[in-house]
């Protein structure tokens, strides 16, 4: 019991309070899913918090053991829903590693631009939502679906879907890009902007979200790097930890971009660091349409690869591959025994993970804080369960 | 200033809900059932089994790959045998489960014979739901002019590519 205020509860209790054990969930619209929390609340404030995961555990990891190698591409798509290109992103560079499969120039860029607009989109929802949580109910949620649409219609026109676009293969990707796509990439670069200033308007210095958000939930610099958080939540306090600069992945090395950081590392800056984050990706992808080349989309193999799933030849080993998803690290951890399936898959889901430390950051606060300090984390079900 | 923070984004709502009377770009729904929106070329859902001329006569040569690489393994097939029980190269039965199938596409990846493509039909409700997902053989045959209507750029790609192979 690490609860200043549990300590000192003696001396200045003259009214008594009673300690409630409330449940939060699974059927809660703040959970954004099937998630519960146990809280034991002492008056309003929490003494005492409990995760309860596995609502909605679809056997994933498992399920994968008896797929084909290609077969799990669209079963990845599912894990974070919101962002199914940045898991593609991930489970390629990781069977890639493992066959040793070249990505064409053009492939790797259109992977790059897909995976920063997947950034837009998680991101815009993220703030749209966790302004659901604070009460100010879907006016910018629904601003932010507005413009998620343009994002979405510009999916289905490239992948064929517009959130489960299973559009990544071994070596490059499904198909080309329609000849309209530069255009319009461009169109949101110039368009998204001006829908930030106005959504930040809107926001950002709001008294109300301010005096909500300031100094509420505060994830201490020492404690995220023990529990092996990432992401967003990372940064917000203060550590410039991307993985997009670290590892220089496929060729983010070749992109000019700022990691932004927080401060104090509370909800305010959790948000914050995020709408930062989409201008640096908006950054990211204006060069990248520029710089763009023709070619192939998809190398020779792996063309092979796609169109005959069970030609494609894995040797034994293990692979991680991880990218920076918009969530936080997204590895895939894989063993190939030689055969054509993975003989271990696991995923490393940063919303499983980053929501290991709900606890310490509720701790102390005001229980109607807790659903805002859970939306700040952006957790999407379907990952932490899986 | 306290509140100007409030102001300003109240002036924003406000923006918004007024431009929304006479701007396309703030007000971006459709009617649905009576307007639609366009579907882009790739967009799909369920996949279908097209034929050239007359619907017993399939593209599809039962060789079973879509079955063995569907993911959710949503495709059942019989291959069909004549009196002497000689394989033939059509399908007696091709099952396609819809409430399995989880729209991935690999099947029109995979098949080498260009037979099996995804639908954009998106409308499928139905008050059961074993026996009215359940896409038989007929339900699930489409004509080469339906795919070509419903996907032009592809359909011609596919035509050209089937015109090469014949020569």
């Amino acid at each position: 019991m690490n609860c200043p205020y549990l300590q000192n509860m003696d001396q200045q209790s003259t009214l008594d309070t009673q300690r409630l054990e409330v449940s939060l969930g699974p059927q809660h619209p703040s959970t954004h899913g099937v998630f519960q929390m146990d809280v034991v609340l002492d008056g309003e404030q929490v003494i005492r918090l409990k995760p309860v995961m596995g609502y909605l555990h679809r056997n994933h990891e498992k399920l994968m053991e008896n797929m084909s190698w290609l077969a799990c591409m669209p079963y990845t798509d599912r894990l974070d829903y919101f962002c199914a290109l940045a898991n593609n992103f991930s489970y390629a560079l990781a069977v890639e590693k493992l066959a040793g499969i070249e990505v064409p120039e053009r492939a790797q860029y259109l992977r790059v631009i897909m995976a920063e607009l997947t950034r837009l989109i998680n991101h815009i929802v993220l703030v749209g939502f966790l302004l659901n949580d604070l009460g100010a109910f879907f006016t910018p949620v629904l601003y932010a679906f507005r413009e998620r649409e343009k994002l979405l219609d510009l999916f289905e026109d490239v992948t064929g879907s517009r959130m489960m676009c299973n559009y990544f293969r071994f070596g490059g990707v499904k198909r080309d890009v329609p000849p309209d796509f530069i255009l319009r990439v461009r169109e949101i670069v110039n368009q998204f902007p001006k829908f930030l200033d106005e959504l930040e308007e809107l926001l950002t210095h709001n008294e109300i979200l301010l005096s909500r958000c300031q100094n509420v939930g505060i994830l201490p610099k020492a404690l995220a790097v023990n529990a092996g958080i990432t992401g967003p939540v990372l940064r917000a306090s203060g550590i410039p930890y991307d993985i997009r600069k670290i590892d220089k992945y496929s060729i983010y090395g070749r992109f000019k971009f700022r990691v932004p950081v927080g401060e104090a590392g509370d909800v305010y800056d959790r948000y914050y660091v995020r709408i930062l984050e989409m201008r640096e990706s908006l950054q990211i992808l204006e060069q990248a349409i520029n710089e763009i080349p023709d070619g192939e989309v998809i190398s020779k193999a792996g063309a092979q690869a796609a169109k005959m799933p069970r030609t494609l030849k894995v040797p034994k080993g293990d692979a991680y591959g991880r990218t920076e998803a918009p969530k936080g690290e997204l590895g895939f951890y894989l063993v190939s025994d030689g055969s054509g399936k993975p003989y271990r898959y696991h995923v490393r889901a940063p919303s499983f993970i980053n929501l290991t430390v709900l606890e310490d950051m509720c701790i102390g606060q005001k229980v109607a804080d807790v659903i805002i300090i859970l939306g700040s984390i952006d957790i999407v079900l379907g990952e932490v369960d899986r | 200033m306290y509140g100007l923070g409030v102001l300003k984004g109240l002036w924003v709502t406000i923006k918004n809900f007024t431009l929304s009377y006479f701007t396309r770009k703030r007000l971006t729904t459709v009617q649905y059932p009576e307007e639609r929106i366009t579907l882009s070329e790739h967009a799909r859902t369920f996949p279908i089994l097209v034929y050239d001329e007359s619907p017993d006569k399939l593209r599809c040569v039962a060789c079973e790959i879509c079955a063995k690489e569907c993911p959710p393994k949503c495709i059942s097939i019989v291959r069909a045998q004549d009196e002497a029980g000689k394989p033939l190269k059509q399908p007696k039965f091709f099952d396609i489960d819809y409430s399995v199938c989880m729209n991935c596409g690999i099947c029109e990846e995979v098949c080498p014979f260009d037979s099996i493509y995804m639908d954009r039909q998106f409308e499928l409700s139905a008050y059961e739901r074993s026996e009215e997902f359940l896409y038989t053989k007929d339900r699930l045959a489409k004509s080469a002019e339906y795919f070509s209507k419903i996907r032009p750029e592809t359909a011609k790609k596919v035509e050209e590519k089937r015109k090469a192979k014949e020569k």
